[in-house]
């Protein structure tokens, strides 16, 4: 755990490493956050992100969100915006899980009228979102289903029946990323995913009943535009992604950019997990085209989660989800390549923005937005541990410094290993009961490994976003109970 | 050398493993353990009642490790199947190949109590090194 020593600061949150820090680099590491942070990052995350600097076609910088750790290929938490006509686009770049996510729902309902039913909700919940190694959605999708999921994302579970079309122009993308061609993805991934639709996952993802409490509250003016009316308001949280299959999608590129690089592409190889192709190339347009499907697969995903919970809103409360107030205030993608357009050297400029474990944030009056975040800029969520809560920020016009890029979470700073010798999860489950927050975990195992103390704070995290002027913070929301999977 | 595998501390996010044996057929079935355990709390309590065969080529022998963890990975995700490496017969002739039998039994959610829900093993210090006495392979799994 050390930051190198040529780290200088450059800005009130924000701090460069130049190009001499490794050969090759084309651009400098610019890494965000208060110097506490920076200074505890893992020595890797300076090391991964200037091997990303090498990559063909960046320009600007190589960039680290305040929550940055250790990742494959890149950091947890890197940005790398890359020209399309000159750069490369890389699996390792986006994250396995692609389009890993989160989706925030708010609800008419106060914590005193869910505290007395919260169990029953929690079990529920548990029992219709399924969770957990070997999970299967109750979807029972046909492959020529499935390929319309990969082609339509969220539109096709809107169509089913499984949402409302609001849903989705509150959906990054609207829940769909247009360049999708199932044609591209292998035999191998579509088996893989075809039973996934509807399910949690596990590892860190989670789904979370949380309250708005009003010492919570940032920004009320912004709270109230994004949903945040009303005192002690129930929200819910969570966070997954594409499963099994982008990993499979991923997988394959990654086998078949290795094999190419030092032949056809005749690229330099620094890190296997940072396997790239020409952006240009056929292999690195379907690679994106797979990449499409499996962000589509994840909103798809979410957007049947999401339905899900209405059921059991409906169901235990006895009222129809509209009378409850269920609506999707934001869903967001954290794990991603994005065709899209910004300024360089006061050029426009067209670029293949590379977040993995970041998170897209667009300023207020960006065009890509729906007319209700139009004036408030878009609603950034920012998952924290199970045990810390979690936050809800806004896009800021200054983002532009990290093409409209922040934290995603608050990232790990110990194994899933150490933690393990740190507590039970039984043990960790009856801490979090005795302080109100329930917790119905898949796997006790995996539960001891997501311990709050194996991640950084996330309201410091939150913090440096907004002193970085990244996002501004919005509202903290707390716990009150967790499906864990 | 003594036969095993242990996990250790390594990648943050994740979960990394030794593993060590004789030959390289059986550094590649203890990996296959190393991936069972990791994904069971009781990988002894996988009956042997369905058996799969896989044949598998890669430019290298990591690679080619890291294919068949993977394919054990996709046997668990796409067709429900806990598997561990029955026999295993690793080749290098120009490419790296692999011919193995793989046995197991269905995932059950209630009888066998699960643990971590593996994605990926990753190319992340993979590496597989020869010693006097036999082979030493180190995994990141992706959890």
């Amino acid at each position: 755990m050390a930051a190198p020593p040529t780290l200088r600061r450059i800005g009130p949150a924000c701090f460069e490493l130049g190009t001499a820090f490794r050969e090759g680099m084309r651009v400098p590491v610019r890494v965000f956050g208060s110097e506490k942070l920076v200074m505890e990052m893992d020595d890797q995350v300076f090391v991964q992100s200037a091997n990303v600097a090498t990559l063909p076609g960046i320009v600007e910088a190589s960039f680290a969100m305040p929550d940055a750790h250790w990742g494959y290929g890149f950091p947890i938490g890197g940005v790398a915006a890359i020209d399309e006509e000159t750069g490369v686009i890389s699996p390792g770049g986006i994250g396995f899980d692609i389009n890993c996510g989160m989706r925030l729902v708010r609800t008419d309902l106060t914590f005193a009228e869910v505290a007395p039913r919260l169990a029953e909700l929690v079990d529920a919940l548990a029992d219709r979102v399924p969770a957990g190694v070997g999970a299967r959605g109750f979807l029972g999708l046909a492959e020529s289903e499935f390929e319309e999921v990969l082609r339509d994302g969220a539109h096709w579970a809107v169509k089913q029946g499984y949402g409302v079309p609001d849903d989705l122009v509150h959906t990054e993308a609207t829940g769909c990323f247009p360049d999708a061609d199932p044609a591209a993805v292998s035999a191998h991934a579509i088996e893989r995913g075809l039973a996934q639709v509807g399910t949690l996952g596990s590892g860190n993802h989670y789904l979370e009943i949380q309250v708005a409490h009003a010492e919570g509250i940032a920004d009320p003016d912004l709270a109230r535009a994004f949903g945040i009316d009303r005192p002690e308001q129930v929200m819910v949280m969570f966070h997954c992604g594409s499963r099994g299959f982008g990993h499979q999608v991923a997988s394959d590129y990654l086998h078949l950019f290795l094999r190419l690089m030092p032949t056809r592409f005749g690229l330099p190889l620094i890190d296997r997990e940072l396997a790239s192709a020409p952006f240009a190339s056929p292999e690195g347009r379907s690679y994106y085209a797979a990449m499409c499907c499996a962000a589509n697969m994840s909103f798809a995903n979410r957007q049947v989660i999401l339905h899900r919970i209405r059921e059991v809103f409906a169901q235990v409360f006895q009222r129809s989800p509209e009378a409850l107030g269920i609506r999707c205030i934001y869903d967001v993608a954290h794990n991603t390549a994005k065709r899209e357009t910004h300024l360089v050297g006061g050029e426009p400029r067209r670029l293949l923005v590379h977040r993995k474990g970041a998170t897209r944030a667009f300023p207020p009056g960006h065009p890509e937005l729906p007319p209700a975040y139009r004036a408030t800029g878009q609603p950034v969520i920012v998952g924290g541990s199970m045990e810390t809560g979690s936050w809800l920020l806004a896009g800021v016009a200054s983002g532009a410094a990290s093409f409209y890029s922040t934290a995603h979470g608050s990232g790990r700073t110990m194994s899933r290993t150490r933690a393990r010798k740190l507590v039970r999860g039984r043990a960790l489950q009856d801490q979090l009961a005795a302080r109100g927050i329930l917790v119905h975990a898949a796997s006790l195992r995996g539960l001891a490994e997501e311990a709050g103390f194996a991640y950084k704070n996330v309201d410091e995290v939150a913090e440096a976003t907004e002193e970085a002027g990244l996002s501004r913070r919005v509202a903290h929301l707390v716990p009150i109970g967790n499906v864990k999977g | 050398m003594k036969a095993g595998y242990e996990f250790v501390e390594g990648a943050t996010s994740d979960l990394a493993f030794v593993a060590q044996a004789a030959t390289l057929d059986a550094l590649f079935a203890m990996a296959s353990e190393a991936l069972l355990a990791a994904t069971v709390e009781d990988p002894s309590g996988v009956a042997p009642s369905e058996r799969r065969t896989v044949s598998l080529t890669e430019p290298d022998l990591e690679l080619l490790l890291l294919r068949f963890l993977n394919e054990l990975v996709w046997l668990r995700d796409a067709k429900g199947l806990l598997l561990r490496a029955e026999s295993v017969h690793v080749t290098r002739q120009g490419d790296a190949q692999l011919e193995a039998t793989l046995v197991g039994e269905p995932l059950s959610r209630t009888r066998h109590v699960l643990a971590a829900d593996v994605k990926a093993a990753t190319a992340h210090a993979l590496r597989i090194e020869g010693r006097p006495e036999g082979f030493e392979a180190r995994v990141t799994l992706d959890v």
